[in-house]
């Protein structure tokens, strides 16, 4: 190991780890970087190039390095892409090579940078195109070739959280001015946040430091999204830590003082593992003394690079000359130090690293002098090519870029809301570069983006084929596109496009600044709403009942309902008949607690339901209920349910489930703003009560046998009415309602109470033969019925008169909808109608989800009739039934149609039916 | 111009690649055109394109106030698909999905259409249903359409969480094979150096500032590189087709909204299809170049700004982790927002305006990308006989007028709500 | 994440309120009464401006009251937010309150 004995502020010597990279073992120290300790044990190739697969080393020393990228972690934890100059060593870390095959010594992609020549950019655009039916072929190899590292396999063992902030002042970078701004700001007692993506951020008085923090989005009203990575430097989280917190922090001001990245500079091979940027160089050295090389040479356009000289110089490094492009007039001189003005590197050697490189005088076009290159031996090329301020957040937040020529880079350039740049972010630069980047050194690649292998060449391409906005020169030539999105790049390609259009930088402009300044993890992204954890499942007071007596659940919005309850050995078809019957023939109990609920009071709540529903609610008398139906002003059915009416300007309207939350938008919608001078009140009491129906020719016997103080027989509580009153010391409300057809009640008791209403009916109903029933049942029980549901039947294209409600349509009134029903769109001739089928062999179910067809064998000028809606197997009529939406249906009853579901290559020829099959006079209802 | 192809780009290779030609001239906009296309987008110069190859009409320009393809084109998830349920929608989107099958020959430019599939996933027996039957109308409008069970789902995706253990368990879903992914910006590349050969003036940095017109129809347009006389000219302005029409007095069934997207990191094959959830708004696929690309649901207010909330990134990303657990680690690398037309019935217009001259190519929603080809060639057919195509005869601006409106999802006249 | 600034319940974040479109959008007092070009007007067309928006959002997970709101489409920035009432007047009072304080 090279490592200098006094440097490395960050390093605690007496803490040696170890860790493993391609498999083999290596040591380092506590304060490390991968990346540091990697230098330090002499592993220069850490991976290979996206396109050409030319090795690659470490440039940078943070989050600025486009090329030292590593798989890190294994199984679950794996990472791919990751920036070695970013991740702290622990003990036991395990990092692997990427993109390269069969190893990071000898791999075979390479033979790519041999054809090179014939692969300029966007050369996938021109080609893979003959024959044609082969592309499928050459897109498998392109799409095996791209990609970089590899995503885990397994689960992510990890957690993730978030949490809300606020603060008066954030400040955003821990350097010399951030901190000066910081203290400053916190002096007024101000609650100030300062962060910064490193780990090593000193505390300060009055002022929450938060390190391994990256500020990576600004959105509206000064929210910042920031990721604290808590528990990366450690092998996994501690206990129960999170791994990373994704914190929204609104703060009231917000100063940017992020610095500057810098700039590396353009020359042939200008990307050997030993070329570095010159700060970072000095910062290995300094903050981890580790030695980036034996010998130096360092090249530079602007005077950054001369501290930078000092301190390898101070590190025991051998300078070997410093390479200076600028004709200067004072020139500057370092002890022990030959420095070469006016001059360039023009090409550099070395197969797996940085051996040696070429250097020759500039004339005064800036071209190298023919016939007077100097060979260097070297193994370390420290390049300075000015800084670009960070400015990202400030643009994303809608700052104005400007170029300044004596920085040759973009800098802020106005004001933008509660945001202050300062420091180098806001261009304030010791190193200023006067002169435009040279563009003409060597003949051999020159690298502008290291990680996706972009050229020099590939830019002037891109120009000389019209790509000449920077975006088309971004998405033509991947420049800057790769995970490091161009922090060292952008700026380089942008001068080599201007120098290929021959117009000044300033006029070439620069790609739109996005979120996020650094990549964020996705679980940090979605935190803990992962797994079951997805939405919010809603329960109804029964939910733990159906879960510990074997209900199979469907998914209803947020809830989850009892699809059917399947006894041992049972299929789904067997249990779903058994409780299909037992409505029927019997009694049964279905939770319908999802139901919308909802209470109206006031003493327009007549008028309101009036102008809701299609029908009238005038005559609704106390203790009565009435079905209605609510339009959307468009004219299509938007919601169905009953009403009933409690009492003087009190009633109590349900709704659909998955409706619940948009009926009452909706209501809360024309009382507020269409009509605020009704006078009506509501409420939602879904979630207050619980309700279940009782269905089934038993079901008064069942009532009856409780203990309650009302009575249930038919002229006491007939059908649509409705009582309170008390069951087994429960305060109930029963509404004689019906959605199968049979005789039936919906029990309403205080959600509390559900439970308890539950099991009594169980226990009552037992000599009855009592079953609870699912949803499917409900399903088939009401397509027995002809019942429409919203969805299958009114998919938000019908109309009430499609369902065969046009007579519920009132003409003595207006309501919401009615207008658009003088549309020529919604006259009838021509419009869907709700029918049943049956399938004409009495026996052939009728695939769901079939397209009506007029013959048997689709064909050209076919008419499509229309769509079968819900296809159930009716118990109780031993058959298959369904219902259908189809074009006049009304007028076609008796018509042979053919159900078409080629998904499953069947056709089966149906009648047209009317949608009741059952009762359809109503005479099981009112029993 | 030279024709692209291997053996082109050996030849130019050879010569370090100085000798190939502009993809398209930089021309200064004439005095007047025949036709004049407003929006340097796919769907503009799609229809510049078809226009010249279908029509013979070359003395057209299409004006782009930045840079070709920089609007929807370049900011989408760029799927491909026609799996309609409603007539008027499915032979429109199933013409496209024929062209882009010979796109990359006919513009012999790579486009690099990518046939892997998309499946849309279904959470519940009721949403499966709802799939058979836009699956079963598909196959009756001869589009393939292929309904999965769970275990086809699990056996299509294996990567993917199909297990009964999650907030949403898997179903089945509705495939359909044909439907995948392209390059969007080729999409745009390719259309203009096509559009170009063929003698169509496409020319940047030229915005429209307002629409000459007198009682017979329109005159020219005004715009920031002067006075552009035509008696023709179609908007394809996608985001912005209200203030456009704004100009000729033309109010649109129209909100603007922003769309946001978003890519993974590249990382090797993990993913060979395009995923919709069917539980929450997600889908998701993975590019050529590694990158999984992600998009959601609207943000759901009018916005131009294109860029949006963090809250809908963390909506898609947490149904990312909801069906591929193991993508958890893996990191958010570029977001960025497109403005939308969101109509009040969710589906495009393309077609005839009020105003004698003045055509409409907009109200995309979220769906643009995929139909770039047929919208060109319709829309193209639309501009040069003054009528629409049997293809976008329902796309009609008039369907608003007689309440036939193509309400694919059912949602009614609220346009955030498609 | 806009924040609106409820005149019932203060600045919230925009999870909490839903979208409830064009609020210059006014339904016919009497839409038995127009003629269908009028109709189709409310139902379908859109003045869809680019900057200032008039527009209607519900706080949903507050006070659930419709809410008109005057937000810059392009830079997404509330202007003001008011409580939807037959008066408009009788808000004179909370101006200062509702008005966004940017």
């Amino acid at each position: 190991m090279s490592r200098h004995p006094a440097m490395g502020r960050l390093l605690d010597r007496d803490r040696p780890l170890s860790f493993t990279f391609d498999g083999k073992s290596y040591r380092g120290y506590q304060g490390d970087t991968l990346a540091s300790a990697l230098m330090a044990n002499n592993i220069r190739v850490l991976g290979r190039s996206f396109k050409y697969h030319r090795p690659r080393g470490i440039f940078g020393a943070g989050s600025e390095d486009p090329s030292a990228l590593v798989q890190l972690r294994t199984a679950g934890r794996t990472e791919p892409n990751i920036r070695a100059t970013q991740v702290e060593l622990y003990d036991g870390l395990v990092a692997h090579s990427q993109n390269n095959w069969p190893s990071l010594d000898w791999d075979l992609g390479a033979v790519l940078g041999l054809a090179s020549k014939f692969l300029p950019a966007g050369f996938y655009y021109k080609t893979f195109m003959w024959p044609a039916k082969f592309w499928p072929h050459y897109e498998r190899l392109i799409r095996n070739m791209a990609g970089m590292g590899r995503s885990a396999e397994t689960p992510d063992p990890d957690r993730y959280e978030k949490r809300h902030a606020h603060c008066d002042v954030l400040v955003i970078g821990g350097g010399p001015t951030g901190r000066a701004a910081a203290l400053a700001a916190a002096k007024d007692g101000s609650d100030v946040w300062l962060v910064d993506e490193n780990a090593h951020i000193e505390e300060l008085d009055g002022v929450t430091v938060m390190a391994r923090t990256t500020a990576f989005g600004k959105y509206d009203d000064s929210l910042y999204g920031l990721l604290e990575r808590t528990g990366d430097h450690l092998a996994a989280p501690k206990d129960d830590a999170p791994r990373q917190i994704l914190w929204l922090l609104r703060a009231g001001r917000m100063i940017l003082a992020s610095g500057a990245i810098e700039r590396p500079l353009l020359f042939a091979n200008n990307d050997r593992p030993g070329i570095m940027l010159a700060g970072a160089a000095a910062r290995f050295l300094a903050d981890y003394g580790v030695c980036p090389g034996k010998r130096a040479v360092i090249v530079t356009n602007n005077d950054s690079a001369y501290a930078v000289a000092q301190t390898l110089i101070d590190g025991g490094i051998d300078i070997a000359a410093i390479i200076d492009q600028r004709h200067l007039t004072t020139r500057r001189e370092i002890a022990g130090c030959e420095i070469l003005h006016n001059h360039g590197v023009i090409d550099t050697a070395g197969r797996r690293g940085l051996t040696r490189v070429t250097v020759a005088p500039l004339d005064v076009n800036g071209d190298a002098v023919p016939q007077s290159e100097r060979l260097l031996d070297c193994d370390l090329l420290c390049v300075a090519g000015g800084f670009t301020p960070s400015v990202h957040l400030y643009s994303q937040a809608g700052g104005k870029l400007t170029f300044r020529d004596d920085i040759q880079t973009m800098v802020p350039h106005g004001e933008v809301g509660g945001i202050t740049v300062v420091g180098a972010a806001n261009g304030e630069l010791d190193g200023g570069v006067g002169e435009p980047l040279n563009l003409s050194l060597g003949r051999a690649k020159q690298f502008i983006d290291l990680q996706n292998d972009v050229t020099a060449a590939d830019v002037e391409l891109a120009a000389r084929e019209g790509y000449q906005s920077v975006e088309h020169l971004k998405r033509y030539t991947t420049l800057g596109m790769g995970t490091d999105q161009g922090k060292t790049s952008n700026l380089n390609g942008i001068a080599v496009l201007a120098g290929a259009l021959d117009k000044p930088q300033a006029d070439v402009g620069i790609t739109t600044y996005r979120a996020p300044y650094t990549p964020v993890t996705i679980g940090a992204l979605a935190g803990r709403e992962v797994g079951t954890f997805l939405t919010p499942t809603r329960r109804t007071p029964l939910q733990e009942w159906h879960e510990d007596n074997g209900a199979v659940f469907v998914p209803a919005g947020l809830w989850r309902r009892p699809h059917y309850y399947p006894r041992p050995g049972e299929t789904m078809a067997d249990a779903v008949n058994r409780e299909v019957l037992a409505v029927r023939q019997n009694v049964a109990i279905v939770d319908v607690s999802t139901l919308g609920r909802i209470d109206l009071h006031g003493g327009d709540v007549a008028e309101f339901l009036n102008r809701v529903y299609i029908n009238g609610f005038k005559t609704l008398d106390i203790g009565m209920c009435r079905y209605g139906v609510m339009l959307r002003d468009d004219g299509m059915i938007f919601d169905d349910g009953t009403v009933a009416r409690m009492g003087d300007g009190h009633y109590i309207m349900t709704t659909t489930t998955a409706n619940a939350g948009p009926v009452m938008a909706h209501l809360e919608y024309y009382l507020q703003v269409v009509w605020p001078d009704l006078d009506v009140h509501l409420t939602s009491i879904t979630d207050q009560w619980s309700v279940v129906a009782v269905a089934g020719p038993q079901s008064r016997a069942l009532l009856e046998s409780l203990d309650s103080d009302m009575e249930f027989a038919n002229q006491a509580l007939p059908f649509m009415a409705w009582r309170a009153g008390q069951i087994g010391g429960i305060t109930a409300q029963v509404f004689r309602i019906s959605f199968s057809g049979e005789l039936a009640y919906e029990i309403a008791v205080p959600a509390d109470h559900g439970h308890a209403l539950w099991e009594m009916l169980l226990a009552a109903g037992e000599d009855l033969g009592i079953i609870p029933y699912g949803t499917e049942a409900l399903t088939t029980l009401r397509t027995e019925k002809g019942h429409f549901v919203m969805g299958p039947e009114a998919d938000g294209r019908a109309s009430a008169d499609d369902m065969g409600l046009g007579g519920m349509l009132s003409a003595k009134k207006d309501f919401i909808g009615k207008r658009s029903l003088r549309l020529p769109a919604l006259e009838p001739e021509g419009r869907p109608n709700l029918v049943g089928l049956i399938p004409k062999d009495g026996k052939t179910a009728i695939p769901p989800g079939a397209i009506m067809v007029d013959r048997e064998t689709p064909g050209p000028g076919m008419e499509k009739a229309g769509h079968v809606a819900t296809s159930v197997f009716s118990a109780s009529l031993g058959k298959p039934i369904a219902t259908a939406m189809v074009t006049n249906g009304r007028q076609r009853h008796g018509e042979t149609l053919w159900a078409h579901s080629p998904v499953d290559g069947r056709v089966v020829p149906v009648e047209v039916t009317d949608p009741v099959f059952i009762d359809p006079k109503g005479e099981r209802l009112r029993a | 111009m030279s024709k692209y192809s291997l053996t082109s780009l050996i030849r130019h290779g050879l010569t370090g690649h100085r000798g190939w030609k502009p993809a398209w001239r930089h021309p200064e906009p004439k005095a007047e055109y025949d036709a004049v296309i407003v929006g340097g987008g796919g769907h503009g110069l799609a229809t510049a394109y078809y226009l010249a190859k279908n029509h013979g009409t070359t003395n057209i320009a299409v004006l782009e106030k930045g840079w070709l393809g920089g609007g929807n084109t370049g900011r989408n998830t760029t799927i491909v698909r026609s799996n309609y349920l409603l007539d008027g929608n499915a032979k429109f989107y199933e013409h496209g999905m024929k062209l882009w099958e010979g796109l990359s020959q006919d513009l012999n430019y790579n486009v690099m259409f990518s046939q892997r599939g998309v499946l849309n996933l279904a959470h519940s027996k009721g949403q499966l249903e709802t799939f058979r039957r836009r699956g079963n109308a598909m196959r009756l409008n001869g589009i393939d359409a292929e309904i999965l069970n769970r275990d086809d789902v699990a056996k299509f995706v294996p990567a993917m969480d199909t297990s009964p253990n999650t907030r949403f368990p898997i179903e089945g879903g509705l495939l359909q094979p044909r439907g995948g992914s392209a390059r969007h910006d080729a999409v745009a590349w390719g259309y203009a150096r096509s559009a170009d050969q063929r003698g169509v003036d496409i020319i940047q940095n030229c915005e429209v500032t307002g629409i000459r017109r007198d009682q017979n129809g329109v005159l020219g347009v005004e715009t920031s590189r002067g006075y552009i006389a035509t008696k023709k000219i179609g908007l394809a302005v996608a985001g912005h087709s209200s203030q456009l029409a704004a100009m000729a007095d033309v109010r649109l069934p129209i909100e603007s909204h922003v769309l946001q997207a978003m890519v993974s990191e590249p990382v090797k094959p993990v993913l060979d299809t395009v995923v919709t959830f069917g539980a929450a708004h997600l889908y998701v696929s993975q590019s050529d170049k590694g990158e999984l690309v992600m998009g959601g649901d609207i943000d759901g207010y009018n916005s131009f700004a294109q860029r949006g909330s963090l809250a809908v990134i963390e909506h898609v990303t947490t149904c990312l982790v909801a069906l591929f657990p193991q993508f958890s680690r893996l990191r958010i690398l570029r977001t960025w927002g497109g403005i939308m037309d969101m109509t009040t019935d969710g589906s495009p217009i393309i077609g005839t305006t009020p105003v004698p001259g003045l055509f409409l190519n907009g109200g995309w929603c979220y769906g643009g990308f995929k139909a770039t080809p047929a919208s060109g060639w319709v829309f193209a057919h639309t501009l040069a006989t003054g009528q629409p195509h049997a293809l976008n005869a329902e796309l009609s601006l008039d369907r608003f007028h007689t309440g036939r409106v193509l309400d694919e999802k059912g949602a009614g006249p609220y346009p955030w709500l498609h | 994440m806009i924040l609106i600034t409820c005149p019932h319940c203060g600045p919230r974040q925009e999870s909490e309120f839903t979208y409830g479109g064009d609020g210059a959008n006014a339904r016919p007092a009497a839409p038995e009464d127009v003629d269908d070009a009028a109709w189709i007007d409310y139902l379908h067309l859109r003045d869809n401006h680019k900057g200032p928006h008039d527009e209607l959002w519900q706080h949903v997970q507050g006070c659930r009251r419709w809410l008109q709101v005057r937000r810059d489409v392009v830079t997404h920035q509330v202007i003001s937010c008011h409580v939807l009432s037959a008066d408009i007047a009788d808000l004179a009072d909370s101006a200062d309150m509702v008005e966004g304080e940017r």
